[in-house]
């Protein structure tokens, strides 16, 4: 897929109520996307800071647009997150490899924590459309971080954890009852711990795990090696050889 | 009025034009091809590329500090033998030079990997690395001292026939006199600056940004340093000089040009826009057509 660098501009923005923006894009020329695979990512030019931002794609519902979910955890990403409505952000897209296609037939698990949720959504969606009968797992701290979020992945069966217990199950989201049904396959993307746990979950009952990581970077093209993932072929960059690994090329025990 | 951009570093190596990219920040070429045609940059530089094949130090290896970035990649590469048996026969395609830069724990390391590359007609030219900050052995230690720069440079001028450039270490306290060995032990070129020691901590957590402690800073924050050491040491040697740090725009890589260097390298900047390279050749002809110079030789070395 040939890598391109668009002027995207916000053309909506809205906060959701645990903090996240879902922003969506549309090119500044008016013409459509690039084609986007589920779990792939850009990295946004961002002014005030040297480096792009990589930040995954949450969905790319219809050929015109582009959506983002992000929290405004530094300088850059809070920056993007109050840009106006018109505000126009040079975009390298799309990078690294995303989620293995499924279909008629799969049972497939998505777990996502936070922020984690965003490349889920498209991935649900097209899961959804090839047939797969999809579970999502949503895991949050409280009830404003997880209620925006069962509405995005229409077509699947959404289940909703809570730290402290103020929507839906109250525990960690591998306590999850759906953690414990049969599936063919488990994509996850959210806090390491969380990912770790999902994916010793998964070895254990000899499921399928795919995980999306989310490594220091800055060139998000396999050049500069920074964003490197000990792996068994040794180290790897997250921005070409993922961001998403099956669970069996990492290191992770 | 036809402009003249083409420079002529010496002993065989003739660029189209000053721009090249610097090693370890342009990959194999091949990951910028989506964003410009390779064949308009006077040349690229390949990623460091050891004897042996190297992991690379641990993560965390990056982070951005203001105006700039601290790394410590450790020359993570496949080492020279898969270079040449996988990633060579991809680089022939290219008009533009290719230049590979070459690292070594040892100095028989350097003559090695020279010795091989040396059949590669392609490589007009190696430049030999003795200023990485992030590898213990080797690397850096050879280029903050007269006598290991110019051993390192004498012993890979017997393996290596064709342009030798020599990348020079800002880490000392006088880098003409790194720069007048390399050159009196045989350099054709010298390249500077490599990155800046430096060092950044999380105070959240407590402990250093990156996994070494201590990296290599590069980015705008290293330009202004790094265009005065190319000025002193152009107006030191007799040969040429390869101007690079910070270099984000055709204006950055002109104030290199007038302060001495026949040719500038883009690094970090190629994070930011992977296709600064071309601008970069594009605004310096507009420059010089601009204010009425017909070549670029015109202004280069002008302060």
């Amino acid at each position: 897929m040939t890598k391109q660098l668009l002027d995207l501009r916000i053309v909506s923005r809205r906060r959701l109520p645990g903090g996240m923006w879902h922003l969506v894009f549309s090119r500044a020329d008016g013409e459509p996307m690039p084609a986007v695979l589920p779990g792939q990512f850009a990295q946004i030019r961002i002014d005030g800071t040297l480096l792009r931002r990589p930040i995954s794609i949450s969905d790319v519902p219809d050929p015109m647009h582009l959506h983002m979910l992000v929290r405004p955890v530094g300088d850059a990403t809070s920056r993007l997150c109050s840009a106006a409505e018109g505000s126009v952000f040079n975009v390298l897209l799309p990078l690294g490899r995303g989620f293995t296609p499924a279909g008629a037939g799969d049972k497939v698990l998505l777990v996502g924590g936070g922020v984690g949720c965003a490349p889920l959504v498209m991935l649900c969606r097209s899961l959804v459309a090839a047939g797969a009968e999809v579970t999502v797992a949503i895991g949050g701290r409280t009830a404003a971080d997880v209620d925006a979020l069962p509405e995005m992945y229409p077509g699947a069966r959404v289940a909703v954890s809570t730290d402290d217990g103020s929507r839906g199950h109250h525990g960690l989201v591998t306590t999850l009852p759906e953690m414990a049904l049969d599936y063919s396959r488990i994509c996850t993307c959210g806090p390491t711990p969380m990912m770790k746990a999902v994916a010793r979950m998964a070895r254990e009952r000899g499921i399928d795990c795919e995980v999306s990581l989310e490594n220091m970077m800055a060139c998000g093209l396999g050049a500069c090696l920074c964003c490197i993932e000990k792996t068994v072929e040794g180290n790897v960059c997250v921005c070409t050889e993922g961001p998403v690994f099956n669970i069996n090329r990492l290191t992770w025990q | 009025m036809a402009i003249n951009l083409s420079v002529d570093l010496g002993a065989g190596l003739r660029l189209s034009n000053p721009v090249l990219t610097a090693s370890g920040t342009f990959g194999y070429g091949r990951e910028f091809a989506d964003f410009m045609d390779l064949d308009r940059l006077g040349g690229f530089i390949v990623k460091g590329t050891t004897l042996e094949p190297r992991e690379g130090n641990d993560a965390p290896r990056m982070v951005e500090t203001p105006s700039g970035m601290i790394n410590a990649v450790g020359l993570q590469n496949k080492g020279v033998d898969y270079f040449i048996e996988h990633i060579y026969p991809g680089l022939t395609r290219y008009s533009s030079e290719i230049i590979v830069n070459v690292s070594g724990k040892s100095v028989a390391d350097y003559a090695a990997v020279a010795d091989r590359l040396a059949p590669l007609d392609r490589i007009r030219a190696i430049e030999v690395n003795i200023s990485c900050p992030n590898v213990k052995a080797g690397g850096m230690a050879f280029g903050t001292t007269t006598a290991g720069a110019a051993e390192v440079t004498a012993e890979v001028r017997r393996h290596w026939p064709r342009h030798l450039m020599v990348k020079l270490s800002p880490n000392v306290t006088d880098i003409t006199e790194i720069a007048l060995a390399a050159e009196g032990a045989g350099a054709d070129s010298v390249s500077l600056i490599n990155t800046l020691l430096a060092m950044a901590v999380d105070v959240e957590r407590r402990r250093a940004c990156i996994s070494t402690v201590t990296g290599g800073l590069s980015g705008p924050a290293v330009r202004p340093v790094a265009v005065r050491m190319v000025w002193q040491v152009a107006r030191k040697v007799g040969i040429p000089v390869v101007g690079l740090g910070g270099i984000t725009c055709a204006d950055d890589a002109l104030q290199f040009i007038m302060a001495g260097a026949r040719a500038i390298q883009i690094g970090t900047y190629n994070f930011v826009d992977p296709a600064v390279g071309v601008k970069v050749v594009d605004g310096i002809a507009d420059y010089l057509e601009r204010h009425g110079f017909s070549d670029i030789s015109e202004i280069t070395g002008i302060i």
